[in-house]
């Protein structure tokens, strides 16, 4: 299997000499189009280096305690996978055995979404994954959500460095929806390095969701990267709860007409953690709409960033985007760095955004005061009832209760009866 | 039950109770009426216990205790409830969660113990059926996308649930058709007994024809400047602030 690699890590050239090292042992190199692209983005990395202060992307969020970190290669295992009976012809396996029985398929898509040319970490994931999942629907399916949970081995001296790989293939007219979990021990410091690519099919139907709730030791950064083509739609909640250091990316891109992007996220941190939350959704094609509602709140000394990216490009007439993003700062000593970033071309387009800050509403408090409930279980009230819409949404109702039972009990508050 | 005595009250500097003395006995009705800033609100807001108000005189003893030293929960728990003029809407709290976790803390406080689902439940079903509330609008968030007077009703009804000992309701006729003031009033009255007082401020005598109160009191510039028996309602209805010779002006200090 993998080598483990106890060397350090900590600066570029190190992870070049690495590459050099473990080429050959993984999976695919014997493919030409996976080890290409594995050169490819390696050597990109190389240009790139990790970003820096001066990168204008990544500002708020500085990478130095991860890049100055030594850290070892994980044995590359696939994660655990929990579904129902499958549907013919639908496809669920690791990666490898993935490029043995479908190669074609999974060259044709993997890496060519995820922009490894403009994102480091996006590059060192595609040159050093070693096992993920593939998954294929077949046009047509109506599948049942299915599960991907990643978590992480006991902690030895050295943290661990995971290379997450996902790529679902969904077909056209398809319906599918897919969790992912992260989540690692309690304590152990590693580095979650994810990319998750989702091609959808035409008209096809694709709900995504994802937890993330690592060790508060963990650093995770992560991109999901989706391509929406002609009258599909793509719909996704990300909720991220643990890690020290966070940096989650969902890009959607439309490369089709009438597609729509439903992009919903929610994050609590507090103590000291970051979280940085980046999304891009690229209008490329007319007549597409685009919902978005990031949620975050805020407590201690933790620091939220939230950057929302929307092009709407010259051909992308009628194009419906929204993008609305709200923290709740619980902490004086809390911060929030929050942009939106609307690049318009076409003239013909609905483009709106909005951003708010605050604290509790003064007015909500009171009304559930005066109606007998304690200051503080007012507040934890409202602080809920402020996650919950985001967690209201989710579709599906296994997680939606798990999520709402974290969440009450987060704020230490009764649990639900029927109908509540 | 109640006693307000030269009761001041202002915000942001601006005083707007300008000495308010009021008795409420055990088991009375008093309504105040009053033209538009007059104050009302803010009464209602002072006794529940907002802090956007500030007192700055006077002192208000309820069931003996100095009402102005507690917290806005622990007046709801000893029993003060205010249904409001303009009901908050709490998105993402359904409207049972909030009244189950209403109920059982002012049952602790009370040292009763917490009631179960089931009997939360059926508690929450006879007073639904007393105030005639929907049935959906016990699963919708608290007051969001209520109509006006689904908000009144819902007021009421949490008052029914909660069961206070002195109740204040601030306009709660006001957008209400017939049928929901007749379910407001019924609901009111059949709360009416010797050991519960109410003050009730609306603009309009009509409520008070199904609510029958034992004082009326006119409210003007922050000071109650008229009292009487139930008469009193019909009389300013007839004549009008102006022709009971109570002068509608905005208070000093603009
Ligand atoms: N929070 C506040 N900030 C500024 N002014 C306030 C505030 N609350 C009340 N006021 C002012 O105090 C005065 C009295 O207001 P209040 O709401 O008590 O009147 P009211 O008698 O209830 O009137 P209405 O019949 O219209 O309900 C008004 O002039 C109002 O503008
Ligand atoms: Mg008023």
């Amino acid at each position: 299997m993998a080598t483990a690699l106890n060397s350090e890590l900590s600066t570029s050239k190190t992870h070049l000499d690495a590459f050099t090292e473990l080429e050959k042992s993984m999976p695919g190199h014997d493919l030409p189009t996976i080890a290409r692209l594995r050169r490819a983005a390696i050597a990109r990395f190389g240009e790139l280096g990790f970003p820096g202060e001066r990168d204008e992307d990544w500002k708020f969020t500085n990478v130095g305690p991860i890049v100055r970190t030594p850290m070892r290669y994980d044995n590359g295992l696939s994660p655990c996978v929990e579904c129902g009976s499958l549907p013919h012809g639908v496809q669920v396996l690791s990666l490898k055995e993935g490029l043995n029985r479908f190669s074609e398929l999974i060259e044709s898509h993997l890496g060519q979404y995820a922009d490894f040319k403009q994102h480091p970490f996006v590059a060192l994931n595609t040159a050093f994954w070693r096992d993920g999942l593939f998954i294929y629907i077949p046009p047509g399916a109506v599948v049942e959500p299915i599960t991907v949970v990643w978590s992480t081995e006991h902690q030895s001296d050295i943290p661990a460095l995971y290379y997450r790989r996902l790529l679902i293939v969904v077909g056209t007219e398809a319906q599918f929806t897919l969790v992912e979990d992260y989540h690692g021990i309690p304590q152990t410091h590693y580095l979650t390095n994810a990319v998750t690519e989702i091609v959808l099919g035409e008209r096809a139907l694709v709900d995504h969701y994802k937890i993330q709730h690592e060790s508060p030791n963990a650093y995770h950064l992560a991109t999901t990267q989706v391509v929406a083509p002609y009258k599909s739609n793509f719909s996704t909640h990300y909720f991220g709860m643990g890690g020290e250091l966070v940096r989650n990316e969902v890009r959607v891109k439309f490369t089709g007409s009438h597609a729509e992007a439903t992009v919903n996220g929610l994050y609590l941190a507090r103590g000291t953690q970051h979280m940085d939350n980046h999304t891009v959704i690229d209008h490329a094609m007319p007549h597409c709409a685009s919902h978005e509602l990031y949620k975050g709140i805020l407590d201690d000394k933790a620091r939220g960033v939230f950057n929302g990216k929307i092009f709407v490009r010259l051909d992308a007439q009628k194009t419906d985007a929204k993008q609305t993003n709200q923290t709740l700062l619980l902490s004086d000593d809390a911060t929030i760095n929050t942009k939106p970033q609307l690049e318009i071309y076409a003239d013909d387009v609905k483009c709106t955004h909005g951003a708010t800050v605050g604290q509790l509403d003064e007015q909500q408090l009171f009304y559930l005061r005066s109606r007998g409930i304690g200051a503080d279980q007012a507040r934890s009230l409202l602080t809920y009832a402020f996650a919950n819409d985001i967690v209201s949404r989710i579709q599906v109702p296994s997680l939606r209760q798990k999520l709402e039972r974290t969440l009450l009990e987060a704020n230490h508050l009764p649990k639900l009866e029927e109908g509540e | 039950m109640l006693e307000i005595r030269n009761l001041h009250a202002s915000v942001e500097d601006r005083e707007i109770l300008r000495g308010i003395d009021l008795t409420v006995r055990s088991g009375e009705v008093h309504a105040i009426m009053g033209p538009n800033g007059s104050g009302k609100s803010t009464l209602a807001g002072v006794l529940a216990g907002r802090d956007a108000y500030a007192v700055t005189e006077g002192e208000v003893l309820y069931e003996g205790k100095n009402l102005l030293e507690m917290d806005p929960e622990e007046r709801a728990r000893e029993g003060v409830f205010l249904a409001f003029q303009y009901p908050v809407e709490i998105p993402g709290v359904t409207n049972t969660y909030f009244l189950r976790a209403a109920v059982n803390a002012i049952r602790k406080h009370r040292g009763e113990s917490e009631l179960d689902a089931g009997a939360f439940l059926k508690l929450v079903r006879e007073k639904m059926k007393l105030i005639q509330l929907k049935d959906d609008l016990l699963k919708r968030p608290v007051n969001e996308g209520f109509s006006g007077g689904e908000k009144k009703r819902n007021e009421i009804f949490h008052m029914a649930v909660l069961d206070p000992k002195l109740a204040i309701l601030d306009e709660t006729d006001s957008g209400l058709d017939i049928d929901a003031l007749r379910a407001v009033a019924d609901g009111v009255n059949a709360l009416r007994g010797p050991n519960r007082s109410m003050l009730v401020i609306t603009h309009y005598q009509r409520l008070l024809q199904y609510i029958v109160p034992d004082r009326v009191h006119i409210l003007a510039n922050g000071r109650i400047v008229k009292s009487g028996g139930k008469e009193l309602a019909l009389e300013l209805e007839e004549k009008g602030y102006a022709g009971l010779g109570i002068e509608d002006r905005v208070p000093a200090g603009v």
